[in-house]
């Protein structure tokens, strides 16, 4: 579904060249949940931006749904769903409903398939209660719910998702996640998703990236990740490990983890 | 006065728009000038201006539109108020249309140097323009520029203070740029409006804002007369904006908005 | 895409139904606005008869003309000027993945009908000049014609003042001097400004074909600068070359974009 070929990005701020990612490469297969982690800065959601066809790419070669996202950007985004958690989607001024009207405009959706994919999603996510509200009025909680089922409206096979979770309270959080968990296993849509938010990749993902410095530091299983460190590391140990060690030794050279078992390079 | 650098620093920083509004003005400064041309040759003598005075006209009404703002706006205030944060301007000991107005001063003290001068060079590169008489009457244009500057803060105050009552602010402003941009003297020199419609026009404050200070750098007429139509307006629409002022502090304290 | 515009145009138009006190006001605010320009021809015509060698229905031809294309086209697409609130707040994002144009996205976002105050009050305008000018049905055709190509060329201005945003984020009145200042140019017949600049306006940012060249073979005048004969025809073709300039600019601009850093 997704194909990442040494990936990089750079952007000249002031005369000096930022490297924002660099040489990634992984691939995610159809029906997958991955959780992707990094410190802020890592690179995350210009990853996010390329694959989803807003930023294009200064090297490497990358595949979403069998499309370069950059030239096919019309074509793909009838293919994936996106949310930002940092910004919504959505229209401000305007009650709920309306964005969703406008959504489906801009998708073509026919209008009897959306009203029952509205349906499904308004009793999954609990919209009922606010849809008449203008978005500047909802709650955090609320305002993601409503981003959520935005980006599913035309029904994607694929699900982006950059920082979900942010700032949510522990209710909210539950709701999305849960929500998240059955659209992957119950639909079989293929998610990825950044977060700072450990719990989000424990109850979540199956698969989980770290990428720091533009870099992927790690690929691999949640339990894979744990065993980072030895004994009966906690996820945060492992991960905190994996962020210092890439401090200390900041990687010059391009390097490719196999996905399981586990391998960190420092 | 250190308000007043307050005012000037912060608006340093949006330099790339002040050049941006400079080229525009230019551009604007240009065209219009091509029109009085055309004008003021069909009609040599034009309302007492010769083609050069009406050129140089034309090149300092584009010089005036950043630092008197004469598009209207220019002020936080409407914003303030719509987000109800005027609650806290008004409380304070300092009078907030003293404050307003230092801070404008020092904005169009900055927009003078980045938004008036290109415009005036441009025009006296390309087609000349004249001088004022001699120092006295470059200090009587310095002054009477600053009155304008006071005077289109004046007005401009009691638009975005009228934001307290009205519901659609936007509308006013609208009306606000209409009257200012048409009886100023931006669009065609005040001399020139025929009949009484010239008479109302050259005694309304915003005639105040351009064609007298305009005059004033031409020598086109009585200093002591174009100072004392200035003064008599800034001080008739600042009283007005204390007044104001004071009935919306009741209005939003009082009240609680 | 005319079809989704067009949807996403009566979307933005329902909502802002629901305010219908500012929608009039607005309204009425840009037909007195653009009277204004009106107002200044009239002083300018209480001082004298002519004007560059036009009289004061010839005039208001030409602003009427020009006024309507540019009113079409500020109804129409203007709000592509926001293109830079929409870089800096980052919504430009978002059109990004959404299937249908960013162009298309930008002009209807936020759409409000109320500019149609100055279109209204450009036709009136011209219904009042070719009621002062005789004009023969034989030329009476090229009115249409120079009306479609003149709102294409407005059109292509802003987008080119949208895609010149991308580079110039900061400082997006740059474009209005373009825009505004190409209305304000074609207002007045051109024989008032100075050689150079007419050439300029004819050869390379094509305001000439707007209303000027069109509007000689409406009005049949000779051109006061001798320009050929057949460039009165030629307002299509010159609204097509700018079109095409605008297209490739502002596709050039959206893959330059870089979003916001966070
Ligand atoms: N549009 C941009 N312009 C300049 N620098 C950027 C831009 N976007 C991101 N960056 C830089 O790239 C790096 C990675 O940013 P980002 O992908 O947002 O990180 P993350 O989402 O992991 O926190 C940062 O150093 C950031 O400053
Ligand atoms: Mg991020």
């Amino acid at each position: 579904m997704i194909e990442v070929d040494r990936l990089g990005r750079t952007f000249k701020v002031r005369g000096t060249v930022v490297h924002a990612v660099r040489d990634l490469s992984f691939a995610v297969e159809a029906g997958e949940f991955v959780g992707c982690l990094g410190p802020n800065g890592a690179g995350k959601s210009t990853t996010i931006k390329m694959l989803t066809g807003i930023l294009a790419p200064t090297s490497g070669r990358l595949r979403v749904a069998g499309l370069d996202p950059s030239r096919r950007r019309m074509a793909l985004a009838r293919m994936i769903g996106v949310v930002f958690g940092q910004r919504t989607t959505l229209w401000w001024d305007l009650p709920l409903k309306d964005s969703f009207e406008l959504v489906r405009l801009l998708y073509k959706v026919d209008r009897r398939v959306f009203r029952r994919r509205l349906d499904e999603l308004c009793s999954l996510l609990e919209l009922g209660d606010f849809l008449a509200t203008p978005v500047r009025q909802l709650s955090l909680g609320q305002r993601m719910r409503g981003d959520i089922a935005a980006a599913l409206l035309h029904d994607p096979p694929i699900l982006v998702l950059d920082e979900p979770t942010i700032g949510l309270d522990v209710v909210s959080k539950a709701g999305v996640r849960d929500f998240l968990r059955r659209l992957n296993a119950e639909h079989g849509t293929t998610i990825l998703l950044t977060t700072h938010d450990l719990g989000d990749i424990e109850q979540l993902c199956r698969r989980v990236m770290l990428i720091d410095h533009g870099r992927l530091a790690f690929d691999g299983t949640v339990a894979g990740l744990r065993a980072v460190v030895p004994g009966e590391a906690s996820i945060e140990e492992a991960v905190t490990h994996l962020y210092l060690s890439s401090r200390r030794s900041p990687r010059t050279h391009p390097h490719r983890p196999a996905p399981d078992p586990p391998s960190v390079t420092a | 006065m250190r308000l007043i650098g307050y005012g000037f620093r912060r608006h340093a920083t949006y330099w790339a728009a002040a050049a941006a509004g400079a080229f525009t003005n230019t551009v604007f400064g240009v065209l219009r000038a091509y029109v009085l041309i055309a004008l003021w040759q069909a009609r040599p003598g034009l309302g007492g201006y010769e083609v050069v005075d009406a050129v140089t006209f034309c090149f300092l009404t584009q010089a005036y539109i950043g630092p008197m703002q004469v598009f209207g706006g220019g002020l936080d205030l409407p914003q303030r108020i719509r987000t109800g944060d005027v609650a806290l301007d008004l409380v304070r000991p300092a009078s907030l249309q003293l404050w307003c107005l230092s801070e404008d001063l020092g904005r169009a003290a900055y927009l003078f140097v980045a938004r008036s001068v290109p415009p005036a060079l441009v025009g006296a590169l390309l087609f000349g323009i004249v001088l004022p008489a001699g120092p006295a009457t470059w200090a009587a244009f310095m002054v009477s520029f600053v009155l304008g500057v006071v005077v289109s803060f004046g007005w401009r105050y009691l638009v975005a203070l009228a934001t307290c009552w009205v519901i659609d602010d936007r509308g006013l402003s609208v009306l606000s740029t209409i009257l200012t941009t048409f009886f100023s003297g931006l669009m065609l020199p005040l001399v020139i409006f025929p009949g009484w419609l010239g008479t109302l026009a050259r005694s309304l404050p915003w005639a105040a804002m351009v064609q007298v200070p305009a005059d004033v750098y031409l020598g086109k007429t009585s200093v002591a007369g174009a100072l004392a139509f200035q003064t008599f307006w800034a001080a008739a629409l600042l009283g007005a904006g204390a007044l104001a002022t004071a009935a919306a502090r009741r209005k939003v304290v009082i009240q609680g908005g | 895409m005319v079809r989704t515009y067009l949807l996403l145009v009566w979307a933005w138009t329902r909502a802002a139904a629901q305010y219908p006190v500012s929608f009039a006001l607005m309204t009425v605010g840009g037909f007195v606005i653009s009277g204004l320009d009106v107002a200044v021809i009239w002083v300018i015509f209480t001082n004298t008869t002519s004007l560059g060698g036009f009289d004061l229905g010839e005039v208001m031809f030409l602003y009427g003309t020009a006024g309507l294309s540019f009113a079409l086209a500020d109804l129409l697409f203007s709000n592509v000027d926001r293109i830079s609130q929409h870089i800096r707040a980052g919504t430009f994002d978002v059109m990004l993945i959404r299937p249908v144009s960013p162009f298309v996205q930008v002009a209807t976002e936020r759409f409000v009908p109320h500019r149609i105050g100055r279109v209204i009050q450009a036709a009136a305008v011209l219904a009042i000049a070719l009621n002062r000018v005789d004009v023969p049905l034989e030329r009476g055709w090229m009115i249409p014609v120079m009306v479609a190509s003149g709102t294409v060329i407005f059109t292509a201005l802003w987008a080119l003042g949208g895609a010149a945003q991308f580079l110039l984020t900061d400082a997006p009145e740059v474009a209005n001097a373009f825009t505004y200042g190409g209305a304000t140019l074609t207002h007045y017949p051109l024989s008032v400004y100075g050689g150079e600049l007419v050439r300029g306006v004819t050869y390379v940012l094509p305001l000439a074909f707007v209303n000027w060249q069109p509007g000689l073979y409406v009005l049949g005048r000779d051109d006061p600068f001798g320009l050929p004969y057949w460039l009165r025809f030629l307002s299509p073709a010159a609204a097509a070359a700018i079109a095409l300039a605008a297209f490739l600019a502002w596709r050039a601009g959206v893959r330059r974009y870089r979003s916001t850093g966070s």
